[in-house]
């Protein structure tokens, strides 16, 4: 276990610098002077795009400022923004609100995904089982911006029940309505999974057996049939929360939550490589050690992978 | 813009605008006085001091000005000083342009010949040719004086700005808000009401939208497109709206440098084959005023139809004038399609020409302003293009010097008259504000013959607040005034 865990964090480095360098490469190759839009509709004076071009060393080759970044990142410098913002101060004031947002939508799905689906996948078949497929369907269906601007409409507009917006701090209370528009794909998608798995699993031979042995249905299920019908989905939900981190651009933006998602895109529209490049690097460390957890888990849920 | 009002609450120049109608009067200063509209003596009022405690005097501006001058410093809105003397010794040209490996040449000079200090609270401004308009351009904050700290300890004084306006800085969170608070010691007639204000930053413009009628912020200075729907906001926010023009306008210019469109005549056309009412009603809701001019209707200076007949939708002389040019080709129209109705507007002016003209228009979208810009900037643009403006300060000079005169730091279609800059020019020197008005009105009218950029709208601003403000003046600068406004729990 120990080996395996080594060698999967030693596979980080190959990968981080892959993307780093990937990411900071295109983001300067969208076309468009960084300078040209700063000025309004009158072009910047050369003086100052010539100190801009000097102070991050843009007039160097691609690959070069790569290496002078990569440099500065390693020693733990994410640099500043263009006006001379640390890009590190944004992302401690954007990242620890994307998590706590993620974590609400990750837990909201997990725990109704999961309800769910175990129920319709125990008794398949009834009113209940029905009204979730559609239910489903229909989240699916739906674009998160409509689930979104709907909800903050009704909710928080014309009934006033809760505030339309996330305020600054973002406490936990605020971010519920946020991330269960966040998480309800991913939810639906949940529910469906672990329904199909459960459903299956029922039939299987370790089930009939521990059903024979006499144990209580609330240990046959429990135990034996939900720890296998666990796996895909544990798999679905460890993917999900990287996904969560960098995909919430959308969410982010309609609720005013000052997190991850609003700062890269904002760094993209204004060719802020190197926010782009540090916001990237971390959701990339985060997108590996989630996969990594995944497969700790695997191991745990089932032994066959951990004795392979 | 955005940046621009923090500044306006923490510093207070010399001359500043009213709120209504953008007339300049003196701030800081007693009097501005001149007799050939070259050499000016401006006088501090008494008593003023900076937020830490420091006066203002003569120097915290002539150095301020320097600074900003001083090319390797590279200040962005250096070029709003270069009508003062001694300029070009402080600030020198890339030979290549920014992009071009050459650097540009260290400046012969720190300190600009023309400004001369008398005492503390009088100072001397000598321009190097007679600018009439020059008091006015003040007001701008390019102008505004900066305390000794900021020469001593420049990272401090960014890290914790220190002005001499109405509002001393309280601090900032980078992407969520700058808080600021009302400072007593202000020597200013028009003393705020309010205790402070916190500019908020917000993810999308929706959000902030719906803020405001939800009452969690105070005022929004620009209502997002979907309000704007059926005038949405106005139901949305009773009482608690404004629709009103600013400073502002939106043009299409030819790249002059292209052959293509050297024909005045067919630039003529295109103004006749467009139908500016009906694309404001199916585009803007009706919420724009199409253009007769260059000049917007809130500014002094300003004449109902100075464009005449070239302004007016009239597609049989349309066809008539582009015939005679013998224009091959289809027309084709550019603009950036990241700004709101942009894409949706320059379409139905080219439906309005194609059928005006009977020659198809196509609009040529551009995702990105940097990208857009980029080619305006090097003079690479090969369709007409969409250009806009909104005054640095409340001047008719504003929207011509700067946009007409030949080589002008924003002429992106590089128009070039010499009957025109010789008007300017004597506009410039003009004794009085009024005789200057009446030769920029008169080069106006030579520019829009030549027809360099065809005037499409006056801009407007839809901007709305809660139910806690009260006296809510929108500035002709998009601005809500601090002054006046005022705030019940």
């Amino acid at each position: 276990m120990g080996r395996y865990v080594l060698r999967r964090l030693l596979q980080l480095v190959p990968v981080f610098l892959g993307t780093t360098f990937l990411i900071y490469v295109l983001v300067w190759a969208i076309p468009g002077d960084p300078f040209a839009g700063k000025c309004g509709d009158r072009p910047c004076p050369d003086a100052y795009v010539s100190a801009m071009r000097d102070k991050f060393n843009l007039d160097d080759n691609i690959f070069s400022q790569y290496v002078q970044y990569l440099g500065n990142l390693v020693r733990g410098d994410f640099g500043e923004t263009f006006s001379g913002i640390q890009v590190s101060e944004l992302i401690a004031n954007a990242y620890p609100i994307t998590i706590r947002l993620a974590l609400i939508a990750l837990a909201i799905e997990a725990l109704i995904g999961l309800a769910a689906g175990i129920y319709t996948g125990l008794k398949g078949g009834g009113f209940l089982d029905n009204l979730v497929l559609i239910s489903t369907l229909f989240l699916v269906a739906v674009p998160v911006f409509v689930t979104g601007y709907v909800i903050q409409t009704f909710l928080g507009l014309r009934l006033g029940l809760i505030s339309p917006t996330v305020s600054a701090d973002a406490p936990f209370s605020e971010l519920i309505v946020p991330g269960f528009v966040l998480g309800s794909l991913s939810m639906a998608y949940v529910t469906r999974l672990t329904r199909t798995s459960i459903a299956e699993n029922q039939k299987a031979d370790y089930v009939r057996t521990a059903v024979a042995k006499g144990l209580a249905p609330r240990r046959v299920i429990g135990v034996h049939l939900l720890r296998n019908s666990a796996i895909p989905v544990i798999t679905f939900l460890g993917t999900d929360l990287g996904a969560l981190m960098g995909g919430a651009i959308v969410t982010e933006g309609i609720f005013n939550i000052r997190g991850i998602g609003g700062l890269v895109f904002r760094a993209i529209v204004t060719k802020e490589g190197v926010t782009v490049t540090g916001v990237v690097v971390l959701l990339v460390i985060v997108y590996l050690l989630m996969n990594l957890l995944v497969d700790v888990v695997y191991a745990v849920l089932d032994p066959r992978i951990r004795l392979d | 813009m955005g940046g621009g009002k923090v500044v306006n609450a923490l510093f207070s120049g010399l001359v500043d605008y009213r709120a209504e109608n953008a007339e300049p009067y003196n701030v800081m200063a007693e009097s501005i006085e001149t007799t050939d509209s070259k050499v000016y003596t401006i006088t501090l009022k008494e008593g003023w001091t900076f937020h830490d405690g420091t006066p203002v005097t003569s120097q915290s501006y002539i150095d301020a000005w320097n600074f900003v001058a001083y090319s390797p410093n590279g200040q962005q809105n250096a070029s709003f000083l270069s009508q003062i003397q001694g300029f070009a010794d402080v600030n020198t040209a890339d030979p290549d342009g920014a992009e071009g490996p050459e650097q540009a040449p260290q400046p012969a000079a720190t300190e600009m010949s023309g400004l001369r200090a008398i005492d503390d609270r009088t100072f001397e401004v000598t321009l190097s040719a007679p600018f009439s308009v020059f008091p006015t351009t003040l007001g701008y904050r390019a102008f505004a004086p900066l305390p000794e700290a900021f020469f001593t300890d420049q990272a401090a004084w960014e890290a914790n700005p220190i002005g001499n306006g109405p509002f001393r800085f309280v601090s900032r969170q980078p992407g969520v808000n700058i808080v600021v608070e009302r400072w007593d010691e202000w020597k200013g007639e028009e003393k705020p009401s309010i205790g402070g204000v916190e500019f908020r930053f917000y993810e999308s413009p929706d959000a902030a939208y719906a803020d405001v009628i939800a009452n969690n912020l105070d005022y929004l200075e620009a209502i997002p497109s979907s309000a704007l729907v059926g005038q949405l906001f106005e139901t949305d926010l009773p009482e608690r709206s404004v629709n009103q023009t600013y400073l502002g306008n939106t043009t299409i210019t030819f790249p002059l440098y292209d052959p293509k469109y050297q024909n005045p005549q067919l630039r003529q056309a295109i103004s006749l084959a467009i139908d500016r009412a009906a694309v404001n009603d199916t585009v803007y809701n009706g919420l724009r005023v199409p253009a007769d001019g260059y000049i917007p209707p809130s500014l002094d200076g300003y004449i109902a139809g100075q464009c005449g007949d070239l302004c007016a939708f009239d597609p049989a002389r349309a066809k008539q004038l582009f015939d005679s040019t013998g224009f091959t080709g289809p027309i084709e129209i550019s603009s950036n399609v990241d700004g709101a109705g942009n894409q949706e507007a320059f379409q139905a002016v080219c439906v309005s020409i194609t059928n005006a003209l009977g020659v198809p228009c196509n609009f040529v979208p551009v995702p990105t302003f940097g990208e857009f810009r980029t080619t305006i900037n090097a003079f690479q643009a090969t369709t007409i293009f969409r250009t806009g403006w909104v005054a640095d300060y409340p001047s008719i000079e504003n929207f011509l010097n700067p946009l007409y005169k030949t080589n002008a730091s924003s002429n992106d279609g590089q128009y070039s008259n010499p009957q025109v800059d010789a008007l300017l020019a004597q506009a410039d020197a003009a004794p009085s504000t009024e005789a200057g008005i009446a030769l920029y009105q008169e080069a106006e009218r030579a520019v829009l013959k030549d027809m360099p950029a065809v005037p499409l709208f006056y801009s407007t601003v839809q901007a709305g607040w809660s139910d806690r403000l009260q006296n809510v003046t929108t500035t002709q600068f998009r601005e809500l005034d601090l002054a006046s406004v005022t705030v019940s729990e």
